[in-house]
This record gives C-alpha cells, sequence and structure tokens, in this order.
C-alpha cells in the first residue's frame, strides 16, 4: 500500500537511486585527479572531525552544569605550534600534489598530434589538421595524447572535459594549450565553463572518444575541403605573404623556412623560439618581436586574417621545412589566383560545404 | 570564587530615559547624524533590505535551476539574475555586513571613545552607500544588467548591451564608501582609544577590524581603477584589456582579483572578530592564545594580497608564476586554521551556555572549516583545473561568505541586539531560527560539492538531465534556508518594541560596550573610561560587581 501514488512512487525510486556522483574516469590524467580528490577528502573529513571533536566533547564536559566556573587559561605555546606546523605540512603535500599533477596537465608530451579549436559566441569551431571541421563536437583517438591549441575570436570562454579532467581558458589574442590522453571510447561532455554571454549555457558539445581505426574510418570520411597547411598556403600567397618572405636574395621579410621551433634574434638581443603563439602575434603585430637585421616595415594583417586563417597560416609555416616549398608556393600562386579569403575551407572546393561533418 | 555566574535579573531592568536612540527625533535627526551608533542603524536597515533583494534573485536562481532546461527563466533572465544576486550580494551586503552596523556601533565604544575619528566622513559613507544601491536598483528597474559580478572583459566592455557602465560605476562608488569605513576605523584604532587600552587589551573584534580595514584601504582603490578603465574601454575604447589593440584581457583579470581576492578577507575577518567575542563570552573565558588570534587577523590580510592569481590557475599565466600562487595560498590557509582550533580549545575548561549567538558561532565553526579545507582543494594547482568554474567554487565560496559570514554576522547581531535596542530577542524562536540556517544551509549547498566534481559549470541557465536530483536537494534547502532568514527579521522586528527589557550587560561581557547603559548614550560614556584590565576578564567583572551596588538601566 502506498501512502502516495505507485507511479509517482516508482518515479521517485528511479529517480533517487539513479543520479551521478562521481564523473567517468575517460583519460590517463583522471585517476592522478582523482587520487589528489580523495587524499584531499581525507585531510578535510580528518580536519573536520577533528575540530567537531573539540567543540563537541567541550560542549558537553564543560557546559554550565557540570563546570560552572571556567579555568582561565592564557594558551600555550606548545599547542598552538601543534595546530599550526600539522596543517601546514598537510597543505604543503597538497601544494607539492597540486604542483605536479598541475604540470602533468599543462605539459604536452612532444609526439602529441595537434588539433585546433577556435570559441566563439556561442559554439565551438574545431579544425582538424586534415581538414576536418567540426561545430561543437571533438572527435579523437584513444591512447594517443591530443594536443589543443585553444584560440577565443570574441570573449573569455573555457574548454572544459569532466572526464578528462583537464580544463584551459580560451582567451582572445593568445593561444592555450592543453592536452589530455583518452583511454575508454565514449561520448563525453563537452563545457563552456567561462561565463561568455546569453547562451553561455548552450555552448556545450560532445567529445567522442574513438579507437584508433573507427578514428581513422572518421577522419576519412570526414574532410571536407583541403588540409588546413594547403589552405595556409593559398592564403599565404593571396595575402601577398611571399613578395618578402620569398626567400630570395634581395627579400625583405625573413625566410620562413624551418622557421617554426627555431631561435631568432631580436633586436633588443633576446633571443626568442618561434612557436604559434609567435607566429600569430608577428601577422597581426609585427613590430611586437623585431628580429634582428629586418626592418620593421611589415604591414599588420589585424582584421585581414580570420582566426581560422591565422590557424591556417601557423599550420602552413609550421611545415614549411624547405626552400622548395615555398618556391613551390610562389609558383602554385601564380596558377590558381584565389581572393583573400576568410573562410578557409572554401576558397578552392567551393563545392564541398565547409563546416561540420558530423556523423 | 565559586560563585555560578547567572544572568541579572533582568525583570527589574529599565529602559534609561536618555539614549542615542531617543535624545533627538524626526527624520532630520537621523539623515544628518553624525553619531555612529546612529549611522549603524541607517546601515543595518540599508543592508538588511539589499540582504532580501539579493535573496530573492537567488531563490529564483534556484527555481530556475528546479528543472534542467531554461523554462522558468529565459538565458539572458537568468544571467541578469545571478549577476543583480552576485553584485548586491557581495557589494552592498557581505562588504558593509559586519564592520559598516555592528563595527561602526561598536568600534568606537570598545576602545572607548565618544565616535570614530571623523564621523561626517562616516555618515558620507552611508550616501555613497545608498547612492551606489540606488544606481544598482536603476539597473535592475532598467533591464538589468548580465556580465556576472566579476565584469569579465571583453564581455561587459565590447559584447553586452545592458546597464554595464551603471553597474560599474555603483560598484565604484560602493568601494568609496567601503574605503571611508576603513580609513575611519584606523584612525579611530590608533589614535583614540582610551587611558590604558593597550593594542593587547583591544578586544579581537577589534583587531580582526584592523586588518579588514587595511585591506579595504589599500585594496579597494585597485578595483575601482579597473572599473574606470573597463567603464572607458566600453566608452572611448582605450584599448587597455583589448587584444586587437595590443591590450591584455588578462591585465583585467589580474587587476580585477588584486582586490576581490582581499575582499573576500575584508568579507571574513569582521565575521572572524564576532566569533571570538561570541565563543569567549559564552564559555565565560579569555580567547585561547590572544595574540595568535589577534596576529593571525593580520596575517591574513598581508598574506591575503599575494594570492590573487590563483583564480587564475587555468588562464594561461605562465606554470611558475602559479607555483608561487599556490604556495602563497597554501600559506594563507593556515592562520584560518590557527583561529579554529584558538577557538575550539577556548572552549577547554569553560563554562559553557548555548544562547543564540552561540548557536550561530558553532553553526560558524563547521560552516567555516569545511569551506576553509575545500579552499583547499582549489589552491592546489591541478585538483583547481578541474574543479574551478564548475558548481564546487559555488560551494566552496557560499560555504565561507554565507556558511562562515553571514552566520558569523547573524550570531553579532543576536549578541549585540540588547545593546543596540535596549531589549532582548527572543530566546526559543531565535534558537529554532539558527537550527534551521544550518540545516538548510547544508542542504543547499553540500550537493553543489558534489555537483562540481561531475563537472556541472556555474552560471549555467540550463543544464544536462543527469545533475538534476542533486539540483533539486538544492534547491529544497534553499527554501528552508529562505525560512531561517525569514524568521530573525521577523523576531527582531516584533522585539524592538515586545522584547524584553535587556539592562546594561545582559551576557556579563567584559567589553567596554557592556559597562555601559543599553541603548548607550550619544556620548558613550560619561566620562572617559580608565581601562586596567585585560580583554575577557571575568574574574575583573565578578570583582567589579562585588564592589558596586548594581544599578540596571
Amino acid at each position: 500500500m502506498h501512502l502516495i501514488s505507485p507511479v509517482l512512487w516508482q518515479f521517485l525510486i528511479k529517480w533517487l537511486t539513479n543520479f551521478a556522483i562521481f564523473p567517468p574516469e575517460a583519460s590517463t590524467i583522471a585517476p592522478y585527479a582523482d587520487a589528489l580528490y580523495f587524499f584531499l577528502i581525507l585531510i578535510s573529513v580528518v580536519g573536520l572531525f577533528a575540530v567537531a571533536l573539540l567543540v563537541v566533547t567541550f560542549s558537553i564536559r564543560y557546559r554550565q552544569e557540570l563546570s560552572p566556573v571556567a579555568t582561565q587559561i592564557e594558551g600555550s605555546t606548545l599547542l598552538e605550534a601543534t595546530w599550526t606546523i600539522i596543517p601546514l605540512i598537510l597543505f604543503m603535500i597538497c601544494f607539492v600534489w597540486g604542483a605536479l599533477l598541475y604540470f602533468r596537465i599543462y605539459s604536452p608530451p612532444p609526439n602529441a598530434m595537434n588539433i585546433y579549436v577556435v570559441g566563439k559566441q556561442w559554439m565551438w569551431k574545431v579544425e582538424h589538421p586534415g581538414g576536418q571541421h567540426e561545430i561543437n563536437s571533438l572527435h579523437i583517438p584513444i591512447n594517443q595524447p591530443v594536443q589543443l591549441t585553444l584560440i577565443s575570436q570574441d570573449v573569455f570562454h573555457s574548454f572544459s572535459i569532466p572526464a578528462f579532467r583537464v580544463k584551459r581558458e580560451v582567451i582572445p589574442g593568445r593561444y592555450n594549450t592543453v592536452w589530455f590522453n583518452a583511454t575508454t571510447p565514449g561520448t563525453y561532455h563537452l563545457f563552456c565553463t567561462q561565463y561568455c554571454g546569453t547562451l553561455h549555457s548552450q555552448m556545450i558539445g560532445q567529445v567522442v572518444a574513438m579507437t584508433p581505426e573507427d578514428y581513422q574510418a572518421w577522419a576519412a570520411q570526414s574532410i571536407s575541403g583541403t588540409s588546413l597547411a594547403q589552405n595556409g598556403e593559398r592564403l599565404f600567397a593571396s595575402l601577398g605573404c611571399n613578395s618578402c618572405h620569398n626567400s630570395g636574395p634581395n627579400a625583405h621579410g625573413p625566410n620562413l623556412a624551418s622557421v617554426y621551433g627555431a631561435h631568432l634574434q631580436m633586436k633588443n638581443g633576446q633571443f626568442v623560439t618561434v612557436d604559434d603563439a609567435f607566429l600569430r602575434d608577428t601577422i597581426l603585430n609585427p613590430t611586437m618581436h623585431e628580429v634582428a637585421g629586418y626592418a620593421p616595415i611589415m604591414p599588420t594583417y589585424q582584421g585581414q586574417v580570420s582566426e581560422e586563417g591565422l590557424i591556417d597560416l601557423v599550420e602552413y609555416i609550421k611545415r614549411l621545412d624547405s626552400q622548395y616549398r615555398i618556391e613551390q608556393t610562389i609558383d602554385n600562386s601564380g596558377a590558381q589566383p584565389v581572393q583573400t579569403g576568410t573562410t578557409p575551407a572554401g576558397t578552392s572546393a567551393p563545392a564541398l560545404a565547409p563546416g561540420t561533418v558530423k556523423p | 570564587m565559586s560563585t555560578i555566574v547567572k544572568l541579572p535579573d533582568q525583570s527589574t531592568a529599565q529602559l534609561p530615559k536618555v539614549s542615542y536612540l531617543n535624545k533627538e527625533y524626526g527624520l532630520k535627526s537621523w539623515l544628518l547624524t553624525g553619531d555612529h551608533k546612529r549611522i549603524a542603524m541607517l546601515y543595518l536597515i540599508s543592508i538588511t533590505f539589499f540582504f532580501f533583494i539579493g535573496g530573492a534573485m537567488a531563490g529564483l536562481i534556484r527555481l530556475e535551476l528546479l528543472t534542467p532546461p531554461s523554462d522558468l527563466l529565459a538565458a539572458d533572465t537568468y544571467n541578469k539574475v545571478f549577476t543583480a544576486h552576485g553584485i548586491v550580494m557581495v557589494f552592498l551586503f557581505l562588504v558593509p555586513s559586519v564592520p559598516a552596523t555592528i563595527g561602526n556601533f561598536l568600534i568606537p565604544i570598545m576602545v572607548g571613545a565618544k565616535d570614530l575619528a571623523f564621523p561626517k566622513i562616516n555618515l558620507l559613507s552611508w550616501y555613497l552607500y545608498i547612492v551606489a544601491g540606488s544606481m544598482i536598483i536603476f539597473t535592475l528597474v532598467a533591464g538589468g544588467v548580465d556580465t556576472g559580478w566579476t565584469f569579465t572583459t571583453p564581455l561587459s566592455t565590447h559584447y553586452l548591451n545592458t546597464h554595464v557602465i551603471t553597474a560599474g560605476l555603483a560598484v565604484f562608488v560602493a568601494g568609496f564608501s567601503s574605503i571611508f569605513t576603513g580609513l575611519n576605523f584606523i584612525v579611530t584604532i590608533h589614535r583614540m582609544r582610551a587611558p590604558g587600552m593597550t593594542w593587547f587589551r583591544l578586544p579581537l573584534f577589534v583587531w580582526s577590524h584592523y586588518a579588514a580595514s587595511i585591506l579595504m584601504v589599500l585594496g579597494t582603490p585597485v578595483l575601482a581603477i579597473t572599473l574606470v578603465l573597463v567603464v572607458l574601454e566600453r566608452t572611448i575604447g582605450i584599448g587597455v584589456f583589448d587584444p586587437t589593440k595590443g591590450g591584455d584581457p588578462l591585465l583585467f583579470q589580474h587587476l580585477f582579483w588584486f582586490y576581490s581576492h582581499p575582499a573576500v578577507y575584508i568579507m571574513i575577518l569582521p565575521g572572524m572578530g564576532v566569533i571570538s567575542e561570541v565563543i569567549s563570552n559564552f564559555s565565560r573565558k579569555r580567547v585561547f592564545g590572544y595574540t595568535a588570534v589577534a596576529f593571525s587577523s593580520v596575517a591574513i590580510a598581508v598574506f591575503g594580497f599575494f594570492v590573487w592569481a590563483h583564480h587564475m590557475f587555468v588562464m594561461g599565466i605562465s606554470n611558475y608564476s602559479a607555483l608561487v600562487f599556490s604556495l602563497l595560498t597554501m600559506l594563507v590557509a593556515v592562520p584560518s586554521a590557527i583561529k579554529i582550533f584558538n577557538w575550539s580549545a577556548t572552549l577547554y575548561k569553560g563554562s559553557i551556555t548555548f544562547e543564540t549567538p552561540m548557536l550561530y558561532a558553532f553553526g560558524f565553526l563547521g560552516l567555516f572549516t569545511i569551506g576553509g579545507l575545500t579552499g583547499v582543494f582549489l589552491g592546489s594547482m591541478g585538483m583547481d583545473i578541474h574543479l574551478t568554474e564548475t558548481y564546487f567554487i559555488v560551494a566552496h565560496f557560499h560555504f565561507v561568505m554565507v556558511g562562515g559570514m553571514l552566520m558569523a554576522y547573524l550570531a553579532g547581531v543576536h549578541f549585540w541586539w540588547p545593546k543596540m535596542t535596549g531589549r532582548m530577542y527572543p530566546e526559543g524562536v531565535s534558537k529554532l531560527a539558527a537550527v534551521i540556517t544550518f540545516v538548510g544551509f547544508i542542504l543547499t549547498f553540500f550537493p553543489q560539492f558534489i555537483l562540481g566534481y561531475l563537472g556541472m559549470p556555474r552560471r549555467y541557465a540550463a543544464y544536462p538531465p543527469e545533475f538534476q536530483v542533486l539540483n533539486v536537494f538544492s534547491s529544497a534547502g534553499a527554501s528552508v534556508l529562505g525560512i531561517g532568514y525569514m524568521l530573525p527579521l521577523l523576531y527582531l522586528t516584533w522585539s524592538l518594541k515586545y522584547g524584553k527589557i535587556a539592562g546594561a550587560n545582559p551576557w556579563q561581557a567584559t567589553g567596554l560596550e557592556w559597562q555601559i547603559q543599553s541603548p548607550p548614550l550619544t556620548e558613550n560614556f560619561i566620562e572617559t573610561p580608565i581601562v586596567t584590565h585585560e580583554a575577557y576578564d571575568y574574574e575583573w567583572l565578578e570583582s567589579k560587581k562585588g564592589s558596586e551596588v548594581p544599578t540596571v538601566g
């Protein structure tokens, strides 16, 4: 006999016994993060229990009925030192452990495959180097380190995958990176966790972790347009970059062959390693890094290239490993005149719609 | 001495003929007053008003989150509601709560002075508060603002069409109100202590207010500058925070948190002062390790300035600077732990009674301990990556700010209510309210820790359905909590007319404020007191009573 409707009763039972209290562990990081989490819970329970024990015991033992007159005690240096040093040691353990985890999460391994993510109000645009584009979803292979290079084209966003225990702020004007190594195939939540305006709570998506074979199959059928580097090559030509960066004897700009990863000397004598952020900065704000030996004559391309276009250019320059590739670009640019495009995928293959291909 | 300390017989107590409340009459005598006690009352009424506005917003948030889709409120409305909740609660309630009401009332009396050092600046501070509050009310009525209380750029500067400038300027003005209060306290505590009132005879309430005042005076100008830059960026586009003009949006985060992290200590330190007074009084004992508790307040204030970037661990600051900020964050947790243990040890060999302020203080101890320890989760860099920007953060700071600060505030209001009004609150119903608040609080915010670890992001109008059950618990708790906060409003108002007459020292407390009539005279003291005893010297109080004809009222 039920006091309330049996249907409602069953519903309540099902509902109350069936809710998540712990997220799935789906990356190599997750067990490390959870271990620290449980340690922190342990010291919190011990700390709370210690305080509760003191307060409850004293409240019972020294309530006014049992202890009509208080004994005045000044303090005790020994006791105070004890409860200064024990928490301090515990907190230092948390600090060291947390720092180790932090460096693990934010130091990508060198063999990680790189995927670009552009955040905008209110969607995630994912660009795979092979030319696969996705919106609000991210397909990745398991057992393979994946690095995400993140940038926003408008406001702050934050890219969070709770099942992987990773998160990184997505900021306008600078590349941030995060990496993970998924371990279990499945579909996981992808959240924007930094408040970004009206549809902040709709800026969600899914991360699809797949076996390497499934991923290969997905990647093969999801190519739209050409690879990011190929798009970059066209953009490089159409923006006229090669009129200066042509590696010729009278070139006004530095030779870009094998520039990625190089240590360049700046005018102020410092050495800077060329990375994604350096390349992006020099395209938009050429005077930010003035390379020794070259006059600051490069115009800014601020406002002329979209974030996706910049990613294409960066990806192209990254792969410029020889003189020959630059000359090829110059030759190609004559053969394939293109407009100054801001949508990289649409430039040479208008028949293929740019944007997402969702399986 | 073996006399059992009993509360004095209040049946013979009478209200004094002249007090600060009835010295002058009329609206003008209140609005142009220089009396710190009257200004404290003005503050008390205004922050209570804003507390219930902020509370109504919280109610709307919890109602919306009862179901996964954004069905009660549209996404934009939800954003405006949580922004209003944050701005009102942080800048118009928590920051002024204890200092501007209880602190304003008590600091001059506790140090043995007639008033604060600058009575007119004190009044100005209340007027600035009212201007700021009116501007916030205007933004609410005129269509709201949806930046979040953090005013994150470039969202606030380039992408929103709501009343960002009005709200930003309102917080700017509220900041000056807070600076003036802090300035007044610092000068008063330095220069106006009565003869014999040395630094180490000051009640710990004064020490914690001193520490909080330093933070107010040094931190708030940075917030003011930041908000002016936001307004300039929005109006004339100066580009300090705009990457397309060579600015840096992370700079905003640094500047904002340079104030807003110390701000949480501005909020909690005065509450800690209240807890020291209450626990000492209801266990009839000197606070265990007075100097350690006093200096831990100062340590919190000093370290509190150097931990701001722990709000930015995922934002792409250098890993090594994150390391330094994490280390300092762990260090700032230690003085709080010292305080908690010293308060617990104060109970040892005391003679403990359990009046309402003590119940709230026990609530504070439990909830603040949870809030503090979950802060260690967030200070631990690798853990912060997963937990930041989720409901774990929401739960953590509500445990500290509501579980800690609001409990302390209510403890203080009940403790000093007889001094402020001359009448007692009703003991039975107020104990009930304290218990309801505690239970409602745990039910509301504990599920949010679990939601946070599951990854539910904060500031979401809609959420995935698997998070619903915990959200329903939280909303149910919020309704209990709502009752817990309505009750004091009702019975304290009732007690203004019908409460028992309290007499000068209903708690048999040792502070200077309890040695004068309740409610006090406008001048506080008939003659300048000469202090010959330490703080919390209950034996002095006993001997004083023995040598004196008791006069109540």
